[in-house]
């Protein structure tokens, strides 16, 4: 982890009018980190980027950054650069235009911008495009234009705001390795805004995951997939099996949950007493189906199964018409009985959470 | 007070009156930023410099001056201000009744010729919505791309021709030894030419020609906007062709059909080109008779005062389609 | 079958009604400035002359009345323009009930008869030039009438103006913000770019309605004359194949223009559209290539 701060957010809470965007949230965000807010839309990710880029106010709190307050400091005095949802490439202006606007207006001699604007062009590999009109690009090098336009005014940190959204799958994943490389390269925080997971795992330092205007989470891809802390973090991110109960006994790290399936064990990373209602989380690809010893299992008929290449997604479907997913890979195919057929999934206490029942369904 | 104070005074009433609204009508919680720094201070004192002259200078005070002078007596200048110059109502009494020494009960030549004009307008600009609707429909909803480029060239050519010309054809096209009469000996269907500007034909298809494309480009966007499915279900639904114009098209190309109608109204009451042209011994426009006040007789305050009677009928007939319709001011004029 | 034969009979009779009536007045108008007779007629035919074109060539006060025509348009574009373009802006930085206040007297120019505006400008500038002591500069014809004619083709501006800013994408504006721009820098370096089509475009509608304006002009004009007060006149007194010459010159001119838009537009959307599947097509290509 960096060892400077880059973005601090102090008790920074936005209202709308009588709407609450943002509730009170402390953060601190390193510099030369890659950080994203993952969320659904409406989650107040967006309304926090744009209050650390200065297009809204927070209500009260504070948000430095590089330790100076922000406060009454206008968009266009931050050492902040966005890259917006759209992009908004200014149309009028030539692609090398575009990337010079910013040294422009702070009265950049032209000879030293076009030297700079040349050699960003370069980085991005625009420069035999750099006299055309944004309208005559394609969709991966309006991107390329977009983020070499941010990086020439020299920003302590770049905000994107779910960038990659318009493009194709294939130029999705291309432009995923290509941001990082270049974060990578120029070495100065990255502030990343998405609701799409993938994005925010393969690329991210850490991840906040937020929800409702409240930060829920936040750790690196790893912790948060396998340590959810909520349950809304358990479900957002990744598939999960979610089964509601009480919890019946606490042993050392775990916790026995009663549920309509029989008593289920997770790690109790909450530390719930005996007697609190529960939700008990376990991803799909740790169920199995050949149990071992000191394993919960959970007995029902195949419902469902759906062969996708290198995986295959069963679906288990108890008495109670539960469903429960699971996901195998291909070589555990020869095993399957087929659908209709009495089944037994189980899995490794270790494996599962047990989380404080989720407040809303998320 | 003069009228140039009274200007002034009601200008500034009104300006305040503006601010008002602008600093009260606000919702709790709402931040905006304040005009100047919203708009840097070069920008900012362009827009309001601009629009205050604009609004102010160019039209409100000289609107509030002319319906303060229309309640003023007829003065040479040297006595304007003066004792004489007090708040009268002659010169609406002229519009109605006549001068005092007039022995008729009502001044019918002006009130006729008002509400000629007035009613007359109101049937043209129906009569410009009837020919003008098929042709704006076709162009909206069948017409391929490149004819609707030529129909749109076609109808642009006439526009750009002014008034006094349109007028002039019209004369060239209908006078007592034109073309249509010479046609209509030659084809047998007369033997005596028709005195078709006599009888103010001339005068009305001048106007409805005039107004064509002002009727036919909002409702050409009305009904573009429209999505040529609806049509479709209904046509497939069993709907006649007059039951899906009048309860599928027209609803959706109401905003369309009041601004055509709105302006085509305004534009034909307030038209002085053509009745100068083309007016028949007959016909009294009242607009000459507004222009004779000024520049016959010099008497601007009457003149301001029959000014202001054609302005009220104006005001009256926007606010009739907006009530008629349920539209706000905004849907009109687009 | 009768039926569908019959509408589609109703139709053409329409369509071709129509058109005729379009264009009828002003072919035998344009007949009629080639015909020899003095009496502007199209039948009958005494003879083909371009005389009459010549003499519209030499026709003294009808090019004095295009002259201050011209004038006046150039002065109205050039306020009409920046006050429509100031009124369309600050149209979007005003709400609710003081928007609306505002946006009936902006558009009340629009929807007042131009006479009234003329006779309104006229009575009252008679009155304030004297009081601010400009009435030798002020009270004039030419300056009546540009004022006159500004306040309802400002409107106009503003119309068209607002269409096109109501497509403007504020992420544009804070983009550049967030750029380092100022506001003002914004209005220029952004806004008005975006604007640019509509500006122009409202600088074309603002001299052509200017130049063929006649109802604000004839109360606004006084001693002046332009070339619609100088061919009402002429018009109202007699009538001349000269002037049938002067509308074919302009019907021709006004085709022309026309014309050399629609070549100039087609000719740009095809460059942009040719130079947009090429940048797709190496995208295509760079993706497929590992």
């Amino acid at each position: 982890m960096a060892l400077t701060t880059a973005v601090e957010f102090e008790r920074v809470r936005v209202d709308f009018g009588p709407f609450t965007a943002v509730h009170e949230t402390d953060l601190e965000i390193g510099s030369g980190e890659f950080f994203s807010f993952l969320g659904p839309s409406g989650c107040g990710k967006t309304t926090l980027l744009r209050a650390i880029s200065g297009f809204v106010e927070p209500s009260s709190g504070r948000i430095r950054i590089g330790g100076a307050d922000m406060a009454g400091v206008g968009p266009n005095k931050r050492p902040t650069a966005l890259i917006f949802q759209n992009l908004a490439l200014f149309p009028m202006m030539s692609v090398a235009e575009n990337v010079g606007y910013g040294l422009r207006v702070r009265g950049v001699a032209r000879g030293v911008r076009q030297e700079k604007v040349g050699r960003l062009l370069d980085q991005v590999a625009l420069s035999q495009h750099a006299d055309k009109k944004v309208s005559e690009l394609s969709g991966g090098q309006r991107q390329r234009v977009a983020i070499a336009r941010a990086l020439a005014v020299e920003p302590k940190v770049l905000l994107l705001d779910e960038p990659l959204s318009a493009l194709d799958l294939k130029l999705r994943q291309h432009m995923r390795r290509e941001l990082r490389e270049i974060q990578q390269r120029v070495g100065i925080t990255f502030i990343y805004i998405t609701h799409d997971q993938g994005e925010a795992l393969t690329m991210s330092d850490r991840i906040a995951v937020m929800n409702a205007g409240r930060i829920e989470q936040v750790g690196d891809g790893r912790t948060i997939y396998a340590h959810p802390q909520t349950p809304f973090v358990a479900s957002f991110v990744g598939e999960t099996n979610a089964i509601h109960g009480r919890v019946a006994s606490v042993s050392g790290e775990l916790a026995t949950v009663d549920t309509p399936l029989g008593p289920l064990t997770g790690r109790n990373i909450r530390h719930l007493s005996p007697g609190a209602t529960a939700t008990l989380f376990v991803r799909p690809e740790l169920v199995r189906l050949s149990a071992a010893e000191g394993d919960c299992s959970i007995h029902g008929t195949l419902s469902e199964m759906a062969f996708e290449g290198s995986m295959t997604h069963l679906t288990l479907r108890t008495p109670t018409d539960t469903r429960i997913a699971a996901m195998l890979v291909a070589a555990d195919l020869s095993r399957l009985p087929g659908e209709g057929a009495p089944l037994t999934a189980s899995f490794t206490p270790a494996s599962a959470v047990v989380l404080p029942e989720a407040a809303q369904a998320a | 007070m003069s009228n140039i104070e009274v200007t002034f005074v009601s200008t500034a009433l009104l300006l305040t009156a503006f601010l008002l609204t602008v600093r009260f009508d606000r919702r709790p919680g709402e931040k905006r930023l304040g005009f100047f720094r919203r708009n840097g201070l070069v920008v900012g004192l362009y827009l309001i410099l601009c629009v205050a002259f604009w609004c102010i200078v160019t039209f409100v005070m000289p609107m509030v001056y002319m319906v303060d002078l229309s309640f003023h007596p007829k003065l040479p200048p040297s006595m304007a201000g003066g004792p004489e110059d007090v708040f009268t109502l002659v010169n609406y009494r002229m519009l109605l009744f006549g001068s005092p020494t007039s022995t008729d009960e009502w001044n019918w030549l002006h009130l006729r010729s008002f509400f000629g004009t007035i009613g007359i307008s109101i049937a043209l600009t129906f009569f410009n919505f009837a020919v003008s609707y098929p042709i704006a429909y076709y162009m909206a909803q069948s017409a391929s791309v490149s004819r609707l480029r030529v129909i749109v060239l076609l109808l642009i050519i006439p526009y750009w021709v002014n008034d006094i010309l349109r007028a002039f054809a019209f004369r060239i096209l209908l006078s007592y030894s034109g073309f249509m009469n010479s046609l209509l000996i030659w084809l047998g269907i007369t033997d005596t030419p028709v005195d078709f500007i006599g009888a103010n034909v001339a005068l009305y298809l001048a106007l409805v020609y005039s107004n064509l494309l002002i009727m036919i480009f909002p409702l050409y966007n009305a009904i573009e906007a429209q999505d040529h499915n609806q049509i479709e279900a209904a046509r497939d639904l069993g709907a006649s062709w007059w039951h899906i114009h009048l309860f599928v098209v027209m609803p959706h190309a109401k905003p369309g059909i009041a601004s055509g109608m709105t302006l085509s109204f305004m534009l034909m009451a307030g038209a002085i080109a053509t009745p100068l042209v083309l007016a028949g011994p007959h016909s009294l426009w009242f607009t000459p008779i507004i222009y004779d006040r000024f520049y016959q007789l010099f008497d601007w305050p009457q003149g301001a005062a029959y000014a202001i009677a054609l302005l009220l009928a104006c005001i009256l007939f926007v606010l009739g389609v907006m009530k008629i319709t349920g539209l706000k001011l905004g849907e009109i004029t687009k | 079958m009768t039926g569908r034969l019959l509408n589609r009979a109703i139709v053409w009779l329409y369509f071709l009604s129509f058109f005729a009536f379009l264009l009828g007045p002003l072919l035998v108008m344009g007949v009629s400035a080639f015909n020899t007779s003095t009496y502007p007629r199209v039948w009958p035919i005494e003879g083909v002359t371009l005389h009459w074109f010549e003499a519209l060539a030499s026709d003294g006060p009808l090019l004095e009345g295009l002259r201050t025509s011209v004038v006046i348009g150039f002065f109205v574009v050039v306020l009409s323009v920046p006050l429509g373009l100031a009124g369309a802006v600050v149209m979007t930085q005003l709400f609710r009930s003081a928007r609306s206040f505002y946006y009936f007297v902006a558009v009340a120019p629009v929807l007042t008869p131009g006479i009234i505006i003329g006779i309104a400008t006229v009575v009252f500038w008679r009155d304030f030039s004297g009081f601010a002591h400009l009435r030798g500069t002020l009270y004039n014809g030419t300056v009546l009438t540009v004022l006159a004619q500004s306040s309802f083709i400002s409107s106009y501006c503003m119309l068209i103006i607002m269409a096109r800013l109501q497509r403007f994408d504020l992420d544009q504006e804070e983009a550049a913000l967030d750029l380092g721009a100022s506001y003002s820098q914004v209005f220029r370096h952004v806004l008005l770019p975006f604007l640019r089509p509509a500006l122009l475009s409202s600088a074309v509608l603002a001299f052509l309605t200017s130049f063929e304006n006649y109802n604000a002009t004839t109360f606004a004009i006084l001693a002046d004359k332009t070339m619609t007060t100088v061919l009402a006149a002429r018009v109202r007194t007699g009538t001349s194949p000269t002037i049938s010459a002067l509308a074919t010159v302009i019907v021709c001119l006004t085709i022309l223009a026309t014309l050399l838009f629609e070549w100039v537009k087609r000719r740009d959307d095809r460059r942009r559209n040719a130079r947009l599947s090429a940048a797709r097509a190496e995208e295509a290509a760079e993706l497929a290539t590992p």
